[in-house]
């Protein structure tokens, strides 16, 4: 007992010190904070980018799991899914302080950079949807093919990715009219977009297939390569492959492959695989960190986020969170 | 908020509404048909579920093909192809020959069949069946995959044994490995007893010991009817040696849902009642099935079954095939079925494909109790050198099926 008192007094003794610090320095010392949505406990849990430690649980809507910030950086987006609702967080108070209604059941979202729409997609209607967050309304829904559920957004805001888990297609959204103008069929139940950052290219992950497929965003807009996994002893079938993550210097590029509890770590320009990172159970999305020096992973079944550090691709920390923890994303 | 507009728009509904707007997508392109027959067969008057909490249905089966039909379209759309379903159901032994002569009249060249194994024979040897293709939607029976089988006979509903394996690695999980078996007086369920010992064999379970329930199917609904089976199964089941389980053979139904909670000893109830092993429950939604659950009780007004999930099953396997070879010939589409690339999204987790040396599609069972799903097969350790899905049914050396 003397050991786990002694614990709790430096835990308090460094709450303190903290407090002071944030008191004097409000701005300066707020470190990177993030952001976990669980699916399963109707919670965001919030860690401490410097300690690493889950230091504040959000209570959300029912089913939480895709996140956005808003553009201006002040509020945090969460799908709530069976409360058909987005819930909005204010990033000063850490509350939700409003509800958006969003469709039925509401898994993937996304912000568009230019104009203060969220895109939703919207599994059961067959739909993307498009609400203006300032006003508050419906401005559209964009129809697409059998059960919408990964959205990736171009860097300019031009395009939107619609991926069909049914359909097993990527449809690309032209977002000045809002029209779905190419059909591309991906691997099977795709989940997943992301755009690289010169926008140049669209990764889409597939889950029941296991693959990446790129698709080129300049002409063709055509699959021009799909990236394979083969993880040694683990049976194919567990190798799915869901969430992206793309460094900005155009090197690296990392899929989490699900069940086989490993994220895939890619070389952005030739589509090698260089590694596979074991992390926890049911590996589901990532993020990279501000300076791109970190990427964290939720992991589902284990109920944990595992910090990868990006220089030497090691694992170095399990972070306990919620139940079945599903989507991550980082404040600077 | 809900105008739509532009010649997609009426995707947003879903539904079989061909050709609304179809001529403005795909103008100068004529859609390549693929048309599709569902040959089922009535319900005996006299069977209906033991538990009347159980809807009796009279459209099982051609519900999951209309859905698989739906399904396909959303997406053959945007590749010039297009599905059509043609559906015949016979009387309880009708006449099986004027159904499928009629299909063929439609120019149907694949069937789906919500047929029992001996109707099934019939088609598969009914000379207008010419070289078209037949998915088994309905029919367990194991000889179909081994000594009967046939090169133009898929099977989309696990075989006896598939579902026999799938509760047996449960129950090697559990270390449940005393059975006592109960089975009832049909000829289904005397196979279906065969069949479990055999499981018990594979995965190191014992059977204690074994009886058949004598009485035949009695009132559905009789006042105060609990009151005699209250009494009755106790003193039935008293006999059976030591065991950890209580396993149930009763297919059709009749007297298995009278055993939970009724034991002499209080052991759980497994097997065709209590705790079941099946491709497909209302209470699995994992791995997004829940939106196969409701698109399907949109369309049908009722809860999803393993017989319409099959023949969804039927229907999104051509589907997958078709798109992705961009053909609709019938030995492109089968040639791309059997190859190693073929993998279609069950909503079961891991990917269902189909065994080349007998044509069953491979496919997780769920292993679930009546209101819960508490697991799924294969289990975590059940090890197979290709794919542990293959641990399930008759494996490739074993299989006595020449093609």
């Amino acid at each position: 007992m003397p050991f786990l008192s002694q614990r709790n007094m430096t835990a308090t003794l460094k709450r303190a010190v903290l407090g002071l610090v944030l008191g004097t320095l409000p701005l300066a010392a707020q470190a990177e904070r993030i952001f976990v949505s669980n699916e399963k406990d109707n919670t965001v849990s919030v860690i401490d980018g410097t300690s690493l430690e889950a230091v504040e649980t959000i209570e959300v809507g029912r089913r939480p799991r895709a996140m956005a910030f808003s553009s201006d950086g002040s509020e945090l987006f969460v799908a709530v899914g069976d409360d058909e609702a987005i819930d909005i967080i204010d990033l000063g108070t850490l509350k939700v302080v409003r509800s958006q209604s969003a469709g039925d059941d509401p898994e993937v979202i996304r912000v568009d950079p230019n104009r203060p729409y969220v895109y939703i997609s919207n599994e059961d209607d067959n739909i993307v949807s498009v609400i203006d967050y300032e006003r508050r309304t419906l401005v559209d829904e964009i129809p697409v093919g059998v059960e919408p559920e990964g959205l990736g957004i171009s860097p300019d805001g031009r395009w939107l990715i619609s991926t069909t888990e049914t359909s097993n297609m990527a449809h690309i959204i032209d977002l000045e009219a809002r029209e779905a103008v190419h059909h591309r069929l991906v691997g099977a139940r795709p989940r997943h977009a992301e755009f690289t950052h010169d926008g140049r290219k669209a990764w889409v992950s597939s889950e029941i297939a296991g693959v990446v497929s790129i698709l080129d965003m300049v002409e063709s807009f055509d699959v021009e390569h799909v990236i394979r996994f083969d993880v040694p002893g683990v049976p194919r079938e567990t190798v799915q492959a869901v969430g992206v993550a793309l460094t900005s210097d155009g090197r690296y590029g990392f899929v989490a492959l699900g069940p086989s509890n490993r994220v895939a770590v890619i070389d952005q320009q030739s589509y090698e695989v260089l590694d596979y990172i074991l992390v926890g159970q049911r590996v589901w999305h990532l993020a990279l960190n501000g300076d791109e020096s970190r990427l964290y992973t939720t992991n589902g079944v284990s109920g944990d986020v595992t910090v990868i550090e990006i220089d030497g691709l090691r694992a170095v920390k399990s972070i306990p969170v919620g139940r079945f923890p599903w989507g991550v994303i980082v404040q600077p | 908020m809900k105008a739509r507009r532009g010649p997609l728009r009426w995707l947003a509904t879903g539904g079989l509404a061909l050709g609304l707007g179809w001529s403005a997508l795909l103008p100068a392109e004529t859609l390549e048909p693929i048309v599709v027959g569902y040959l089922g067969m009535e319900r005996p008057d006299d069977r209906e579920p033991l538990s009347v909490l159980d809807p009796v249905l009279d459209d099982e089966g051609v519900q999951g093909a209309r859905l698989g039909i739906n399904d396909n379209n959303a997406s053959a759309q945007f590749l010039g192809q297009e599905f059509v379903l043609h559906e015949a159901t016979v009387a309880e032994g009708g006449e099986i020959d004027e159904a499928l002569e009629g299909l063929v009249e439609q120019g149907v060249e694949w069937i789906v069949s919500d047929l029992p194994a001996d109707a099934l024979l019939e088609v598969m040897a009914h000379p207008d069946l010419g070289a078209r293709i037949v998915f088994n939607a309905r029919a367990p029976d194991d000889p179909l995959r081994s000594e009967a089988c046939h090169s133009q006979l898929y099977h989309t509903t696990p075989s006896r044994r598939m579902l026999a394996d799938a509760l047996a690695q449960f129950l090697g999980f559990k270390q449940w490995n005393r059975w006592a078996l109960v089975y009832g007086n049909t000829e289904e369920d005397r196979i279906l007893a065969d069949v479990l010992r055999a499981a018990a064999e594979r995965y190191g379970h014992r059977i204690v010991g074994d009886k058949q329930w004598p009485h035949d199917p009695m009132a559905r609904r009789a006042e105060g009817g609990f009151h005699a089976i209250q009494r009755e199964i106790p003193v039935f089941v008293q006999d059976l040696p030591e065991h950890d389980v209580l396993v149930i053979a009763d297919e059709t139904d009749y007297f298995g849902e009278y055993f939970p909670y009724q034991t002499w000893a209080p052991r759980p109830v497994v097997g065709t009642q209590g705790l079941i092993a099946t491709p497909w429950h209302r209470a699995h939604e994992s791995w997004g099935a829940v939106q196969l659950q409701r698109r399907f009780e949109e369309l049908a007004e009722r809860w999803m079954t393993p017989r319409d999930f099959a023949a969804w099953l039927a229907l999104r396997s051509l589907g997958e095939a078709a798109a992705r070879t961009g053909s609709v010939e019938r030995e492109t589409i089968l040639d791309y079925m059997l190859s190693e690339e073929f993998e279609l999204a069950g909503y079961l987790g891991l990917p269902v494909s189909y065994r080349a040396w007998n044509h069953q599609l491979r496919q997780p069972i769920l292993v679930t109790g009546p209101r819960m799903v508490a697991s799924v097969s294969p289990q975590e350790g059940y090890l197979h050198p290709r794919t542990p899905l293959d641990s399930l049914g008759v494996d490739e050396g074993e299989s006595t099926c020449r093609f």
